[in-house]
């Protein structure tokens, strides 16, 4: 082939063009995303952590200059060696940030805007509710009731008539000289009985069936652990990226529970709980998070006072009771739902964020399994830019879709619903 | 024109229409059943009502069992996670199978902390991922209860006590040595590979004044000594195979036990794999007393007494122009077959190749001889790289134990060595021992010789060691542990170096070494990754041959004592080998590839004497496990044993396996089974033979139980499973095969409206969107190994079903070596060939499995897989009476001990299973469980799923990588396993995959097993060829009485 310079040329700008704009197009939402992807392990915009609090950042240091805070997240041990403020951070945090070679002047300006933002929304007061809704919602239950004692009304009303009219009937018979037999109770009516035994075993034999079916499902199990680990304190109001402490889940089929060490790496500078919501346990019992942080102290075999002695590899195991279980003849991957299916947390686990303690928010059986599979539209790729490459192979789904015949490929399509995808 | 016929066991040979009528029975024997005729119903022993109790009470049972209590299962995390652990993801560590001088690198998967499965190591430029059964089954010795848990001292004639610390084991031992004055040490080991060690050995015997004997249970002295007297090099140079076109082995095994098995394997294979465009292959030719693994698969063979084999390789070097008298034989077919390999050898021009088994010197000096006069060195023998495998020399074990009979010994240390078992003279042996005043034992479990030491210090198992090993010039293979000690055990190596005062421990030791060696640490590092280094290859060095001796060693031969009436010959199985690893369940029920044994030894007779002794080769014969018992004398040694007659035996030579007849200190595996044969070996004063040259066989008139596994499957007289031709046959009329398919196409076309595939079946036709795989077996170069079965047992958490149930024909391997004698009909004990058939679900696209399930418990994936669902198998076997190839397993009991209630495991009226079955159940053994493959219930079908959770796995990594699935990224456990690389598997759909090359350019030899009857396989076979002149006229596939049966009413659509 010969080249043809002004074309590619043309290309390159052309790209180039295309880079720049989406990088400028990098919004606060595209910050938000960023933060807690990679600050929020360490850091919280209002309160200090592993790292300090975000607060403010641009009136800090030389941070008013992104292009020296781009610097600094690039190699922060390389920029410490000629700044005296983040060598001070060192002093005071006793560890020196992870680099973030990734990040680009885009990234910065989106994640210091995101932050700013946050702390603007933090500042104006909430506005009141409107009770409108809420209103509109109580007219509605009583006229169910008012509809309802009127039907109830009209029923024996009707049954009164019936009576009445029965009697009449039987008396206008007796005249004619019509003998009535004596008329049988209705429990010994045979059409009675019958229906009420087919009521019986229908109604019997759904919920024996239901329960049957529901043996060994432990759906809203929710035990008590060893420690009182609140998901919502973590994940939700600390933003911790569910993968931080659950990296499993990205790269094995066990999305797995951290180890101590794992814990320790923000507990080694967080030994109290204050600031957050009072925290209460299932029959309403409030606890002390401080007192939970110490009972993690003790695994670890670590004293706050003497930070510096602290030896991971002394630490002891903590023995979570598991709540999700699956039977063993089941093979489930997290790999394959969070990374390459790009499943939510939430989707199986529920509002985890949400949670003090975590209980099984889904009923984990095969039905619930097949008929998320039935109706998850896979990766596919539709074209060649997007979607996963691995579905390039499916020859005969990229012709139906092209020619119309398919507008997107579930789970199912790809074999989703047969045995040996799970059972093996 | 010549007839034959393929069959596998001799009641389908004598007797066909009893044995077609027998098949149509399940049991051909008389069942236990009650006679209902004289009483009533109720009266009976489970009466109807008495039923109906007792299923109502197990259902209101079953039912409470699993609803009352909900287990509270605790998850728990590292404390302190490693960096480069994943939980629930495999890691791979490269190290090395070492076992008596057998070196195979390997690398092992682990899960989670330990090692459930080996690999090979494709990185060795000689194995290139090949594995022997034994390696695979190498990991569940790792688990194996009987290991020796702690350093101990002898306290009574079967008792050891506890020796609490390492410290004060060291303190005993060095008190002794102390005590010892200048009393010279011996140190007794099988042959030692490891360099290092080398090191530290010579260390310790500098110090106190010692010397060092290789040992080898079957030793290659006499080839060792005739190369250091004909080649003034003391050791074994390395063969090429592939180089040779001509190959012909005077009694050695090389496929299967001869030196480095896996590694000829690979090499022959080169050889005997065909290109249809222009066919040519390697000739083989075998030389042997019985029937071996190796001389089954040869192109021809000749049989001849154990004695003679010196006077073989005579009369061949006299007719290669040998300047030597030729020895007087008196058999004209093997007279004919030695004038016929000697032409063949001399136009080889130097392509060839001729080995021998014999331990005797003066056999392998004219064997030297013969390869000096065609000009085998340099071309496929090669003395620029020598093979370490074997360095024992029987004249200084003999030596080693005179002195330590004189007294003169005044300690012995034992590593891997296990003469009171297996030395020709073992009483004399156990007497010299005792005169020992020290004796250290190293050995990893309670064998023979470790219970009469003094002391016992358990060594490591070698996946959980450091160390190297050294099996050819230029070549190291590298050791690393995969998992924590599981028991109180050191290194021999760090035991040797505390006793001669050096506080190092092996590890550190060998990190110097290495590091030093391979002059960085990141060199080092990157060695154990890779677990081989490798020099340039060098041009294959010729040596210098030196004849001076040979006359002599002509005179020697010639002057020997000849055989009595009956000789025996003693030969190791591909499975047991020498018996080192006997305790090992895996092996013990591996079926032998010639005799399709499992789980005993046995006299291997020929057809004649079989007539000499009474025994009727009838239906009956081949049927019931029961076998005539012989007693063999020899001297003052004499055994009982089980007969098994076999085709293509010389007729007065009786085979018996060694390695067998093991005491219970080495498992429940290994308790009882078989006999111990080694006892029959002698020394000649030079060196041992593994023969007796004048037996006497006498039929005790009683039986004996064998569990063989041939005949409990059966094709119900459906001849076209196995195609084999002749290479001129197959040059001459190449179309033979296509042929075939083609008349069947067109008949089965007929009215199917062009779309056979769919429209020949009442069922619609399953459709695969994406990925399709498919497997390739070509029976060419399948030698029968076993490696296949032993990785398919440890990838899928196979059980063990011990001998009782493999004798009812409960063995449950998901796949199977199919063997099948070649003959003419008249004379079946001259075989023409023996052709072995890896047999295992066929994944057929129009299962008849699938169409009679109930529960559709087994159905199609859009894969081309045939998936069993256990779980929703309800067990009525409907679909394992359905399937054509027989290649469904029934779990009739709770083999792996996976059900709720303890009773599954015991058998009504047959009684509880073997206590092996228990010794797999146990928590230890356990640990060897894939943990992403279900371990099956009672009740349940089961069979070959292709690996399924391999391909998953695959597929998934790709899909995280967001690419494409590669050719080769997903293989099977068979296929990886096979060291000649017969297997090939792969997606169809992708034109450029190996299985479609292999299918596009093979297509002369390409068949489905019966595929007549529709069921579209996606398991194809290529024909075995097997190269000789025999022109085969008649039928279809070469010679076969298959004819286009006609199709069924159904099918015609």
């Amino acid at each position: 082939m010969i080249p043809r310079k002004p074309a590619t040329h043309k290309l390159t700008l052309f790209a180039l063009f295309i880079f720049v704009f989406s990088g400028v197009q990098l919004s606060a939402q595209d910050g938000k995303a960023l933060y807690q992807q990679k600050c929020a392990v360490c850091h919280n915009i209002f309160k200090d952590m592993t790292g300090p609090a975000l607060e403010n950042i641009e009136q800090r240091g030389d941070w008013s200059d992104h292009n020296k805070l781009l610097q600094w997240v690039h190699n922060p041990a390389a920029y410490m060696e000629k700044d005296p403020y983040t060598a001070g951070l060192k002093a005071k945090y006793g560890i020196v940030m992870q680099s973030f070679p990734e990040l680009t002047i885009q990234d910065i300006d989106a994640l210091v805007s995101y932050i700013n933002n946050e702390v603007a929304a933090q500042k104006t007061p909430k506005g009141t509710e409107t009770g409108t809704s809420e209103e509109g919602k109580k007219t509605s239950p009583g006229n169910a009731f008012i509809f309802g004692v009127i039907s109830v009304i009209l029923a024996i009303i009707a049954l009164i008539l019936m009576q009445v009219n029965s009697n009449l009937k039987k008396l206008h018979d007796e005249k004619d000289g019509f003998i009535h037999p004596k008329p049988i109770p209705f429990y010994r009516n045979k059409t009675f009985i019958a229906f009420v035994s087919i009521l019986l075993f229908v109604v019997g034999g759904y919920y024996i069936t239901k329960g049957g079916i529901g043996l060994g499902r432990m759906k809203d199990y929710q035990p008590i652990q060893p420690i009182y680990y609140s998901h919502k304190v973590h994940a939700g109001i600390n933003q911790i990226n569910c993968l931080y402490c659950h990296g499993g889940a990205w790269e094995s089929k066990q999305a797995s529970i951290p180890s101590v060490n794992v814990c320790m790496n923000c507990h080694k500078a967080i030994s109290t709980y204050e600031k957050g919501p009072k925290l209460y346990d299932e029959s309403g019992k409030e606890i002390d998070g401080t007192a939970e942080i110490q009972k993690l102290y003790k695994y670890a075999g670590f004293d706050p006072q003497n930070a510096a002695q602290w030896n991971p590899s002394m630490a002891q195991p903590i023995e979570w009771i598991k709540i999700h279980n699956l039977p063993d003849h089941v093979f489930f991957s997290h790999e394959q739902h969070v990374r390459v299916g790009n499943v939510q947390c939430q989707t199986c686990h529920g509002d985890i964020t949400a949670m003090d303690e975590v209980k099984q928010f889904a009923e984990l059986s095969m039905g619930w399994c097949v008929n998320c599979h039935r109706q998850t539209k896979i990766n596919f790729n539709y074209d060649s830019t997007k979607g996963n490459k691995f579905y390039s192979i499916y020859e005969k789904f990229h012709e139906d879709i092209k020619s119309g015949k398919m507008d997107s490929v579930t789970v199912n399509d790809i074999g989703g619903l047969e045995c040996q995808k799970c059972h093996y | 024109m010549s007839e034959k016929k393929y069959w596998q066991g001799f009641g389908e040979l004598n007797e066909p229409e009893k044995h077609q009528k027998g098949l149509h029975n399940e049991f051909q024997e008389e069942l236990p059943f009650e006679d209902f005729s004289n009483e009533g119903l109720v009266d009976a022993k489970a009466p109807r009502r008495d039923f109906l109790k007792y299923l109502g009470f197990s259902t209101a049972a079953a039912t409470i069992a699993a609803s009352c209590k909900v287990p509270v299962r605790k998850a728990v995390p590292y404390a302190n996670k490693p960096d480069n652990i994943v939980p629930g993801m495999a890691k791979y560590y490269a190290t090395t199978y070492v076992q008596e001088g057998d070196v195979i690198p390997v690398v092992a998967k682990v899960r989670d902390g330990r090692p459930i499965k080996i690999e090979g190591n494709e990185l060795c430029s000689f194995t290139q991922g090949g594995t022997s059964a034994r390696a695979q089954a190498s990991v569940l010795d790792l688990y194996d209860m009987y290991r020796n848990r702690f350093p101990g001292r002898r306290v009574s004639d079967t008792k050891f006590e506890e020796i609490p610390t390492f410290e004060q084991l060291d303190k005993m031992i060095g008190d002794a040595l102390t005590g010892l004055g200048n009393a010279p040490v011996a140190l007794l080991t099988s042959t030692l590979v490891s360099p290092s060690s080398q090191e530290i050995i010579d260390g310790f015997l500098k110090k106190f004044n010692g010397t060092h004997v290789q040992y080898d249970a079957i030793s290659y002295s006499g080839m060792i000594e005739a190369n250091l007297a004909t080649f003034g090099k003391k050791g074994i140079p390395s063969y090429r195979f592939e180089n040779a076109k001509v190959i012909v082995s005077l009694g050695a095994d090389f496929l299967a036990t001869w030196l480095s098995p896996v590694e000829f394997a690979h090499q022959y294979a080169k050889g005997r794999k065909i290109d249809e465009k222009n066919p040519t292959m390697s000739k083989h030719f075998q030389f042997e007393s019985y029937l071996s693994t190796t001389g089954s698969c040869a192109d021809e063979r000749f049989t001849h007494r154990p004695s003679e084999s010196g006077a073989v390789a005579l009369a061949l070097y006299s007719a290669l122009g040998g300047n030597v008298s030729a020895p007087a034989l008196t058999d004209e077919k093997l007279k004919k077959g030695i004038a016929k390999v000697a032409a063949e050898l001399k136009s080889g021009n130097g392509n060839a190749v001729v080995v021998c088994g014999s331990n005797d010197v003066n056999t392998q000096m004219i064997v030297n001889a013969i390869n000096n006069l065609i000009g085998a060195y340099g071309k496929t023998i090669d003395w620029s790289v020598m093979l370490n495998y074997r360095k024992g020399v029987d004249k200084d074990m003999h030596d080693l134990v005179d002195k330590m009979d004189a007294g003169q010994i005044g300690a012995i240390f034992i590593y891997g060595a296990n003469p009171v078992y297996d030395y020709y003279d073992s009483n004399r042996f156990k007497a010299a021992l005792k005169k020992v005043k020290l004796s250290v034992s190293f050995g990893e479990k309670m064998d023979e010789t470790t219970q009469l030491c003094n002391y016992v210090v358990p060594t490591h198992h070698y996946l959980e060691s450091w160390g190297d090993a050294e099996p050819k010039t230029g070549c190291t293979s590298f050791i690393q542990p995969t998992i924590y000690p599981l028991f109180k055990t050191r290194p021999y190596q760090t035991s040797l170096m505390v006793w001669s005062g050096n506080s190092t421990t092996y590890e550190d030791y060998f990190k110097n070494y290495w590091s030093n060696k391979l002059g960085s640490s990141e060199a080092y590092d990157k060695a154990l990754q890779a677990g081989i280094v490798e020099s340039a290859a060098v041009a294959p060095g010729a040596g210098t041959f030196n004849g001076a001796s040979v006359s002599n060693a002509s005179t020697a031969i010639s002057s020997a004592p000849k055989g009595g009436k009956y000789e025996l010959a003693l030969y190791q199985k591909v499975s047991l080998g020498t018996g080192a690893q006997s305790g090992n369940p895996w092996l013990q029920e591996l079926p032998d590839p010639v005799s399709k044994a499992t789980w005993d030894n046995y006299a291997m007779i020929s057809m004649p004497l079989a007539k000499e002794l009474g025994i009727k080769l009838d239906n009956n014969y081949e049927y019931y496990p029961e076998k005539p018992v012989v007693k063999l004398t020899a001297g003052k040694t004499e055994v009982e044993l089980p007969v098994l007659v076999i085709p293509g035996m010389n007729s007065n030579t009786i085979a018996v396996a060694v390695g067998y007849g093991r005491t219970e200190k080495l498992g429940k595996a290994a308790a009882g089974v078989g006999q111990n044969v080694y006892p029959f070996s002698s020394f000649n004063g030079n060196n041992i033979a593994w023969s007796a040259a004048d037996v006497s066989i006498t039929n005790q008139h009683k039986t004996y139980q064998l569990a063989r596994t041939q005949i409990h499957n059966t094709y119900e007289g459906r001849y076209e499973v196995v195609r084999e031709t002749t290479l001129a046959t197959f040059k001459k009329d190449p179309e033979v095969i296509p042929e075939y398919r083609k008349e069947l196409a067109e008949e089965y076309y007929k009215g199917t409206e062009d779309n056979f595939r769919s429209n020949a079946t009442l069922y619609p036709e399953h459709l695969q969107p994406g990925l399709k795989w498919g497997m390739s077996v070509d029976m060419n170069v399948c030698v029968g190994c076993g490696a296949c079965v032993v990785a398919c047992n440890a990838e899928n958490n196979i059980p063990v079903v011990g001998k009782h149930e493999v004798m009812r024909a409960h063995e449950m391997h998901w796949m199977r070596i199919d063997r099948y004698f070649v003959s003419s009909p008249e004379n079946p004990d001259d075989l023409k060939a023996v052709v072995y058939q890896p047999m295992l679900c066929q994944h057929c696209d129009n299962a008849p499995c699938e169409n009679v399930c109930p529960v559709s418990a087994t159905n199609h994936s859009s894969e081309g897989l045939n998936q069993m669902a256990y779980n929703r198998c309800i067990g009525t076997r409907y679909c394992a009476n359905n399937c054509p190839y027989k290649v469904r397993r029934f779990n009739w009991a709770d083999y792996t001990g996976a059900d709720t209630f303890p009773n599954n495991q015991i058998f009504t009226g047959v009684g509880e299973l073997d206590p092996v079955v228990m010794q797999m159940n146990d928590d230890l053994t356990r640990m060897v469980l894939n943990p992403d493959v279900t371990v099956r219930s009672r009740g349940v079908m089961e069979k070959c799923s292709f690996c399924v959770q391999k391909l998953q796995a695959a597929k998934l990594e790709a899909k995280a990588e967001n690419r494409v699935l590669k050719d080769g990224e997903a293989k099977t456990a068979c296929q990886m396993s096979c060291p000649t690389e017969a297997i090939v598997f792969g997606n169809v759909h992708d034109k450029e995959s190996q299985i479609s090359k292999v299918r596009n350019d093979n297509p002369q030899r390409l068949y489905y097993v019966i595929e007549q009857l529709h069921i579209l396989p996606n398991v194809n076979y290529l024909a075995k060829v097997r190269n000789t002149d025999e022109i085969i006229e008649s039928g279809h596939g070469g010679g076969h009485e298959a004819k286009v049966t006609a199709l069924p009413s159904q099918h015609n659509g």
